[in-house]
């Protein structure tokens, strides 16, 4: 075959992916692939120096994301891609830092370094894939399971309070957040743009189906059933209340953009604290 | 790798009275450190004040994390970014560390570690003193690698050593330890800070090639890859799984013997540049004392006392516990009677001074739980016993 043939095949967002890591690991039907793609198309909308963006994963699923994004990308250890990105972003303030990571990393394991940058307003956005369930492993309950989701470490179902995440995020402080299911690719995509333009802690959740070991314990389908799951039970409540975007088993997902707030960041904090302190004093570590 | 001198900025020169956990801060700050991010914990607290204090007027970030596990995190991406990274902590707070100084070992980054150490296992005694952390520097993340440690025994060798530690630190893209302990950590002594001009500081080696050439993982003829940073187009990838040159993964078996022989290998093969000691009196020597850190300024007394009894005793103070001079012990082991290794623990160094002596010389311990340092008497007795 000529080569300008060759061209038809490949993949429209090459530019942004490490083709020489393909085929990815993620089962068919899964989310993520769909989400990797929002994230790409956001950086070629945003037309951002990808020089200057740095994307940080943890473990699971969504933990190789980092692996095939073609940035500086950091593969780091379980739920600990948010101090990570902390110490890149401040020896670096000129980085656009991404946490690219899923739901028992970011909140699960990694749960208290979650709460804490948000709460400082480090400038970081973190994109958290949530799957209900730990599929790496092989579909074991999360802190984001719906009540009665049966999986391997639920066997008669679950039974525990799951974390509503856009309401953890708002209540630690973050200055943008939003949820949105896979199905939701453009709306995905435009809120990854606005985040990447937003200083500050920024959240996005982004709901996907995880057809191997979710939907197949639960008897939900495949990956389209899934996907019509979305489409008839998401509702879209931009500015919604996050006290009331609870997510019960099947039932209705509220999604949209809930928090758009300005707020000083860690960085700045620290500046213009130490400056207002110290006067002249003060050298500033960055940017001399 | 680059020798430079010390950035001044950095430098407080001049004769300070300051204890221990003070000097390690100031050795941090005359080594280029820039980024400090830590967690209270006694009897460690001090150097995180100190920086904190300071940073302001040299240029840099001081941020208290959430957790040990957080500030290590933080580290390595700080140190991503090129910037030189330090923390301090004590028992409880490195037993936290470890699977993430797996991290900064798998990933090859240069950063310092000071463990003020204290009476353990557990909370044990967080404001008394102990040495019970020097086997699990070495062996505590899970998996074979290897690290470097150094063990000062005065608030000025807190200083000196921080720098080295760096220095070393960033020469081998390892992490690296200061294993003192409360004593010193609270000893306060005469710290002499020479000009910047005087401090030898050493950088990474950066990768200046092609771009898109950049191998993360490919050793140098020194075994130790070249570095960038994050933000210079290099767009590189690494991680915590078994990678190739590249940084990307391989689950293989082939891969790991090349990957986890490397991290083992550019130590193990560069150990001879790497240890330092201190010998006096082995000429001649029936007895060798093997002490580190604080036990070695109490050992002296007990040495002394030996020789007035008419016992031939030379004295070997580590410097770098780890890589352990292996040879050294060996050749001594042939020549003398009889090791005696004081420590505060229940002899981690004493069976690895047993290990390195082959059955030549036996190594007496002279153990201790922790709380407070050794009686010198009871080293004289270990000596003399050994004498005999």
């Amino acid at each position: 075959m000529k080569e300008e043939d060759r061209l038809e095949e490949r993949n429209p967002m090459e530019e942004f992916l490490r083709m020489d890591r393909m085929p990815h690991i993620w089962c068919p039907g899964c989310g993520l692939g769909t989400v990797v793609a929002s994230f790409a198309a956001a950086l070629r909308k945003s037309q951002v120096d990808l020089n200057k963006v740095a994307i940080v994963s943890g473990i699971g699923c969504t933990g190789r994301v980092a692996g095939y994004v073609k940035l500086d990308s950091f593969h780091t250890t379980h739920g600990r891609p948010v101090p990570f990105a902390t110490g890149l972003k401040l020896a670096n303030p000129e980085l656009k830092v991404v946490v690219f990571s899923g739901d028992g990393d970011i909140v699960g394991i990694g749960g208290n370094h979650f709460i804490h940058a948000a709460r400082r307003n480090m400038d970081i956005l973190v994109i958290c894939v949530n799957n209900f369930n730990y599929a790496m492993t092989g579909g074991q309950v999360a802190a984001t399971t719906p009540i009665q989701a049966n999986l391997s470490t639920a066997p008669y179902g679950n039974f525990e309070y799951p974390f509503n995440l856009p309401y953890l995020a708002d209540a630690c402080g973050a200055i943008y957040v939003a949820r949105w299911t896979s199905l939701h690719l453009r709306r995905v995509t435009k809120s990854i743009q606005e985040a990447l333009a937003k200083k500050g802690f920024s959240f996005i959740e982004v709901i996907t189906p995880c057809v191997t070991l979710y939907a197949r314990r639960n008897r939900l389908g495949d990956g389209l059933n899934l996907l019509k799951y979305y489409y008839e039970n998401s509702e879209i409540q931009h500015g919604a209340d996050t006290r009331t975007l609870d997510i019960d088993f099947q039932g209705k997902i509220i999604v949209g953009k809930f928090i758009d707030k300005e707020k000083p960041t860690f960085f700045e904090c620290m500046n213009t604290h130490l400056k207002k302190v110290l006067g002249d004093k003060y050298r500033p570590y960055y940017g001399e | 790798m680059k020798k430079v001198k010390a950035d001044p900025k950095g430098v407080l020169t001049g004769a300070h009275y300051l204890d221990g956990d003070f000097a390690i801060a100031e050795g941090g700050l005359a080594a280029g450190c820039r980024f400090f991010a830590g967690y209270p914990i006694t009897p460690s607290t001090e150097t995180a004040e100190r920086f904190a204090e300071r940073i302001p007027y040299v240029g840099g970030v001081f941020i208290q994390m959430e957790d040990e596990i957080a500030s290590i995190l933080a580290l390595i991406g700080a140190s991503w970014a090129g910037v030189k990274s330090m923390t301090v902590t004590s028992g409880p707070g490195f037993s936290l560390m470890m699977e993430n100084i797996g991290l900064a070992c798998m990933m090859e980054v240069p950063l310092v570690i000071a463990n003020v150490q204290r009476g353990g296992p557990s909370t044990g005694l967080p404001t008394l003193t102990g040495q019970g952390d020097m086997m699990q520097v070495k062996w505590g993340s899970h998996g074979d690698y290897e690290i470097i440690a150094l063990s000062p025994d005065s608030p000025q060798e807190c200083f000196d050593l921080t720098i080295k530690a760096f220095n070393l630190s960033e020469m081998y893209r390892v992490p690296a330890f200061i294993m003192t302990d409360e004593c010193v950590g609270h000893m306060h002594e005469k710290v002499v800070i020479p000009p910047a001009e005087e401090i030898e500081v050493v950088n990474r080696k950066m990768y200046e090639g092609p771009k898109d050439k950049y191998l993360p993982y490919k050793p140098d003829k020194d075994h130790v890859p070249f570095m960038v940073k994050a933000g210079d187009g290099y767009r590189f990838h690494t991680t915590g799984l078994t990678h190739d040159e590249r940084g990307y993964p391989v689950i293989n078996a082939e891969c790991q013997d090349w990957c986890v022989r490397h991290l083992v290998d550019k130590i193990r093969k560069n150990a001879h540049k790497i240890i330092e000691y201190k010998e006096d009196g082995m000429d001649g020597a029936e007895i060798v004392v093997v002490s580190y850190g604080i036990t070695s300024r109490v050992a002296v007394k007990a040495i002394q006392d030996a020789r007035k009894a008419g016992i031939k005793v030379g004295s070997l103070r580590l410097i770098t516990v780890w890589p352990f001079p292996e040879e050294r012990i060996k050749e001594l082991a042939k020549k003398i009677k009889a090791f005696v290794v004081p420590e505060i623990n229940l002899g981690q160094i004493r069976r690895e001074v047993e290990r390195c002596a082959f059955g030549q010389a036996p190594a007496i311990g002279v153990p201790h739980c922790g709380g407070w340092v050794h009686n010198p008497d009871d080293i004289l007795r270990a000596i003399k016993e050994a004498a005999k």
